[in-house]
């Protein structure tokens, strides 16, 4: 069964807008807003792979998953 | 244990650049370190300076943030003391290979149980980009606005040869590789090298017009490749990764008790 979302937890603060998540998120979840920072704009794609998160240098991303999964 | 409790978060947003590698070798580090259950009582980070060097501080870990080229000598004593902690030495190019390559020869030829770091951006980030013995022929830096004309070290081969018991490679792209390559690497008894690809979108970028990170990140993707992959054996220009060296040999905190035990009994 395929990993269900709860939520993209985005510390605002800590991204710096490098834009690594946003170019190397195989389903085009993520965006810059116009402050630079990101955000999940089609969070019903988003498939957790987690890729964003282990490749943001700010450690600013993490994928929360739905409850009873995983979220290690 | 979630991976942010392995952070000092009050140092938080830290000082690297937008899109430096140099973090995401950070996360790759702390994910290897949870995975494995480490207790942070039991770690031990040395550092040396430079941008790379900063990391110790950002670790809720035991840590040493020492002189330039001189952590892997920091370790080395704090290892001699202190056997059962687990080590890791995360250093710069020029940190590791410039001013402490002999530093890096020698606990290699030792094989002390350490775990050495190379978080290779081919320059001087914190110094504002000279270029480094990562660098290579044909790059752009401070000190060489002409170009360079000499050839890197291969840090694989200079480890191995040096003695390394474990020697790997890996990027900042391939962070999930980076994670199970380090687990392997803070598991294994003797010295092991990881050397991580890493970008420095703020001085070899913009100097080499290789653009921004993403970009930057796109070559490490591209310009590399597993050993063993049919993509190497096709182009032998590309750089390697996985890993090369992974043996048993006598480690040297273990010789140094036999020794103890041996004048004791005299
Ligand atoms: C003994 C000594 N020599 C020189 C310096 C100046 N210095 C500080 S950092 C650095 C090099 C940094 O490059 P690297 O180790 O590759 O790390 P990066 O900043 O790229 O992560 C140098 C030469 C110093 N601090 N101490
Ligand atoms: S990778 Fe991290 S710092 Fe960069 S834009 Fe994404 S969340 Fe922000
Ligand atoms: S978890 Fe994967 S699919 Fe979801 S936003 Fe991150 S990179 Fe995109
Ligand atoms: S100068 Fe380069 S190495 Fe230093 S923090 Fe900035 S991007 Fe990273």
């Amino acid at each position: 069964m395929a990993r269900k979302l709860k939520e993209h937890q985005i510390n605002r603060d800590w991204c710096k807008g490098c834009g690594i998540c946003v170019a190397f998120c195989p389903k085009q979840v993520l965006e810059l807003d116009k402050h630079d920072k990101v955000v999940a704009v089609r969070p019903e794609d988003c498939i957790c792979c987690k890729l964003c998160e282990i490749r943001c240098p700010d450690l600013a991303i993490e994928i929360i998953l739905d409850e009873g999964e995983d979220n290690d | 244990m979630a991976v942010k409790d392995y952070l000092r978060e009050r140092f938080f947003p830290h000082m690297w650049c937008p899109g430096c590698g140099h973090g995401t070798i950070l996360n790759s580090l702390l994910r290897a370190v949870e995975e494995l259950g480490l207790k942070k009582n039991d770690i031990v980070m040395t550092s040396g300076i430079g941008c790379s060097a900063r990391i110790s501080g950002y670790v809720d870990f035991h840590s040493l943030h020492t002189i330039h080229g001189r952590a892997l000598a920091f370790a080395t004593g704090v290892k001699l003391s202190r056997p059962n902690l687990n080590i890791l030495v995360p250093m710069g190019d020029g940190d590791a290979l410039a001013i402490g390559g002999n530093h890096f020869i020698h606990a290699a030829r030792r094989n002390i149980d350490i775990t050495a770091i190379v978080m290779n951006n081919r320059i001087y980030g914190m110094t504002g980009g000279q270029f480094s013995p990562l660098s290579g022929p044909g790059i752009k830096a401070t000190t060489a606005p002409y170009l360079t004309i000499d050839s890197p070290f291969d840090v694989v081969k200079l480890a191995t040869a040096a003695g390394a018991s474990f020697v790997a490679r890996s990027t900042a792209y391939h962070a999930r590789e980076s994670t199970e390559i380090l687990k392997k690497a803070i598991a294994h008894k003797g010295f092991s090298v990881v050397e991580i690809l890493s970008q420095c979108p703020t001085h070899y970028g913009r100097k080499n017009k290789e653009g921004d990170a993403v970009a930057m990140l796109e070559v490490q993707k591209n310009n590399t490749a597993k050993i063993g992959s049919k993509a190497l054996a096709e182009n032998p220009n590309l750089i390697p990764r996985g890993i090369f060296v992974q043996e048993e040999r006598p480690e040297y905190c273990s010789e140094y008790d036999k020794i103890i035990q041996h004048a004791q009994q005299r």
